[in-house]
């Protein structure tokens, strides 16, 4: 691996809080310097990076790699391949896969396929319960040995307050998460979208905000019971940003993340029956929107993660009710990030790359998500005043379910490091 | 000002002007004295293909459409979903894109989804007409619904009705609303708050919690099916409370301060949401409703065809 010099560009690093022009210097696959004028090495490649943002690569901590079992929606290298290409060097798999990422075994495939893509970084996420039946916990200490960072059993919630709380108890002794899906399945049953005055009108079953905010109220109640970490997934509501306002007044360990999805879009994406506007949690109302994104501004949602949610053409193609809950998100993350936090003026530049890449890799306790010498050199560059148009053919994961096709975006990848080698080139569009 | 036309498909009473509402019930007028004929039958779309697509049972409003397109000459074919392709698995798009390459020229679909229709509408060449779809728009039922209003009452702006029970799960109330506002009716809903969406007060209805409130408000009450089910899936305790509280009965009705006409869709479950006394009362409009279902739905076939105002003289639409 040769070394590689990536010059004048505009270097963030939200993990020292520095901000300016600057080279990276990269050595076999780690920081070697950051600095002004640094000189290339003999058989350095160099990168012109002048004009560009020079950040650490994105980390997310929520994606759906359908690999085992739904190959034909997505797998692990080409979700890998689309993270590459959205600015991500590290993405947390969600198990529920099939058979469901609920073992030792199953962890040590995803970790192997992972290394086989030899893309961004993948790391497992275990299930909560066997099967994520939400009885019998799975064995954490061995799927944590084996490599997972967190354990969920999201696409449903943790089933029952006791399983829960156990869950909670337990994940303590290996330091790690519990990440919920937050939903009261009994008041979300057969909903399709937002319960509110667009399901009313289309004649969808609705979603109460409730059916959130009952079980985020619950995971909070078992937080302080158990002192344990509960990592809330993409929260949908008002309600729910209030309440973990109150969570982290009382200093509990409460994480939470949000979708661009859920900060860019309204239920009234749902007109038309378009089921690229299908999700769970679905889209809200434009209060909800504005809560999500005051939450991102002070902290109260700690990150952005995509719940990329890759399904096939086959299966959005439908009626839908009928249709799958879910959006590909990889490589559309960090261009609605600009365009719809970062312009209007909500977050600075160098905060929407913390909320993107250094708190979410502090939540999950992953490397990465800095740019301090001697760390992995998992870098992004990205211009991000060029304009461009998301397009069906231009995206790299194997689905294309998106709301945004169509739509122009700020901001665009040049390039991608993972551990110093480039992931992604678009300048070239090499996959090495 | 150009005269209005329907466009491609009728997916609902919502997406419609005021003034297409209009040239349907118009249109429909005229086509009424073609059932009553010794020989009921105009060539207005005489070469029309029509497919009937029906994916949930259907007696009444299959039938209605089904003479409608003989009436109009045009030529029929049924399908249920249960005996088809898709009973094999065949996706909606499929099976219709499947018909359309056989050279029809409209689909009538009923479908459990709510946005089948329009799914179907976008896809596909063909007109498409919603006969139904999940709990969103039932249009034909809606149109004859004015229709019949506007036969017992002269007009229909001013008028004051009450749509009565299960609003939640019924396309048929959409419609309603949606067809009674724009033509300038005063709306209500009444029924258990279990069963009336709370923001179709955005959208210009009053609730009325209590059917005696609401006979005493209304010109008309347009009583919609309790489905059994309901009870079943918890939002409501029992078939016979709801008869005790909710159900239109002659009592109630005495103490109405006018005579009100009452309507129902269909089918109707005599004892829960209406009593016999009621429904075949001399108030009871139920059967005009089904005779002018035929007109409304001759009228729209015809205006979807491209159909203009002298289908009496012969040939309809574009294919003379």
């Amino acid at each position: 691996m040769s070394d590689l010099l990536i010059r004048g560009g505009r270097v963030i690093d939200p993990s020292r809080a520095t901000d300016g022009v600057a080279d990276v210097y990269v050595k076999d696959g780690k920081i070697e310097a950051v600095g002004r004028n640094i000189p290339a090495q003999p058989g350095a490649s160099i990168i012109d990076a002048a004009g560009k943002v020079v950040a650490p690569g994105l980390v997310d901590l929520h994606v759906h790699l359908r690999e085992p079992g739904f190959e034909h929606a997505e797998t692990i290298a080409t979700g890998a391949m689309s993270a590459a290409a959205g600015g991500f060097t590290a993405i947390c798999a969600m198990p529920n896969t099939d058979p469901v990422t609920d073992s030792q075994a199953t962890v040590g495939f995803v970790v192997r396929q992972a290394i086989r893509a030899a893309k961004a970084r993948v790391y497992p996420i275990g299930a909560v319960s066997i099967g994520q039946n939400g009885e019998q916990l799975t064995e954490f200490g061995e799927m944590v040995q084996a490599g997972a960072v967190a354990v969920s059993d999201d696409g449903r919630p943790v089933a029952t307050s006791h399983l829960m709380r156990t869950a909670l108890e337990y994940a303590k002794t290996f330091g790690i998460p519990v990440a919920d899906h937050c939903e009261d399945m009994s008041l979300a049953k057969g909903g399709a979208m937002h319960e509110g005055i667009i399901s009313a009108r289309l004649g969808l079953k609705g979603i109460p905000s409730a059916a959130e905010e009952i079980m985020v109220a619950r995971d909070i109640i078992l937080a302080e019971l158990t002192g344990g970490h509960v990592h809330l997934c993409h929260m949908s509501t008002k309600g729910s940003v209030a309440l973990i306002r109150w969570a982290k007044e009382r200093g509990l360990r409460v994480t939470a993340e949000a979708t661009p999805h859920h900060f860019t879009l309204t239920h009234e994406r749902c007109e038309g029956y378009d089921t690229n506007a299908k999700m769970n949690p679905p889209l809200r109302e434009a209060a909800d929107r504005e809560a999500i994104r005051q939450g991102l501004k002070d902290g109260t949602i700690d990150c952005i993660a995509s719940d990329h949610a890759p399904h096939h053409y086959d299966t959005k193609e439908r009626e839908f009710d009928d249709a799958p809950n879910g959006i590909v998100g990889l490589e559309t993350a960090l261009g609605l990030g600009l365009r719809e936090l970062v312009e209007p003026g909500l977050l600075s530049l160098p905060d929407l790359l913390a909320r993107m890449s250094t708190v979410p890799a502090r939540i999950f306790k992953l490397p990465g998500g800095t740019l301090m010498v001697g760390a992995p050199a998992d870098v992004v560059v990205f211009d991000p005043a060029e304009r461009w148009t998301v397009r069906r053919e231009d995206l790299h994961s194997r689905s294309t379910n998106s709301p945004f096709l169509g739509e122009t975006l700020s901001g665009r990848v040049q390039l991608t490091l993972v551990g110093g080698r480039v992931a992604y080139d678009r300048s070239n569009r090499q996959i090495l | 000002m150009t005269e209005p036309t329907l466009g491609k498909d009728l997916l609902g009473l919502e997406g419609l002007t005021k003034a297409q509402v209009e040239l349907i019930l118009d249109t429909a007028e005229p086509f009424k004295e073609v059932s009553e004929r010794a020989i009921k039958k105009v060539p207005a779309l005489r070469g029309k293909t029509i497919v009937n697509l029906f994916f949930e049972a259907s007696t009444r409003t299959r039938i209605s459409f089904e003479f409608a397109e003989k009436r109009l000459s045009a030529d029929t074919v049924n399908v249920a979903a249960s005996g088809s392709s898709v009973s094999k698995g065949e996706t909606l798009v499929d099976t219709a894109r499947n018909l359309e390459a056989m050279r029809i020229d409209m689909v009538v679909i009923r479908h459990g989804s709510s946005g089948a229709a329009k799914f179907l509408a976008d896809r596909i060449r063909s007109n498409v007409i919603n006969a139904g779809d999940g709990t969103h728009e039932h249009p034909t039922q809606g149109l004859l619904d004015l229709l019949t209003l506007r036969d017992r009452f002269g007009k229909i702006e001013g008028l004051k009705v009450a749509i009565c029970g299960d609003v939640l799960h019924s396309r048929v109330a959409r419609s309603n609303i949606w067809g009674l506002l724009k033509l300038g009716a005063e709306v209500a809903v009444c029924g258990p708050a279990t069963l009336i969406p709370p923001q179709v007060v955005e959208l210009g209805v009053q609730i009325i919690p209590r059917i005696e409130d609401a006979i005493a408000w209304a010109d008309a009450l347009n009583i919609l099916r309790l489905q059994l089910e309901r009870m079943q899936a918890g939002f409501i305790p029992s078939l016979r409370e709801y008869n005790r509280v909710f159900g239109v009965t002659r009592e109630r009705l005495a103490r109405a301060p006018k005579e009100l006409a009452i309507l129902h869709p269909g089918p109707m479950n005599r004892g829960v949401e209406i009593d016999s006394d009621v429904a075949d009362g001399p108030h009871s409009v139920i059967l005009p409703q089904v005779t002018n279902g035929v007109a409304v739905r001759m009228a729209v076939l015809y205006l979807l065809a491209g159909g203009g105002p002298d289908w009496r003289s012969g040939g309809g639409g574009d294919d003379r």
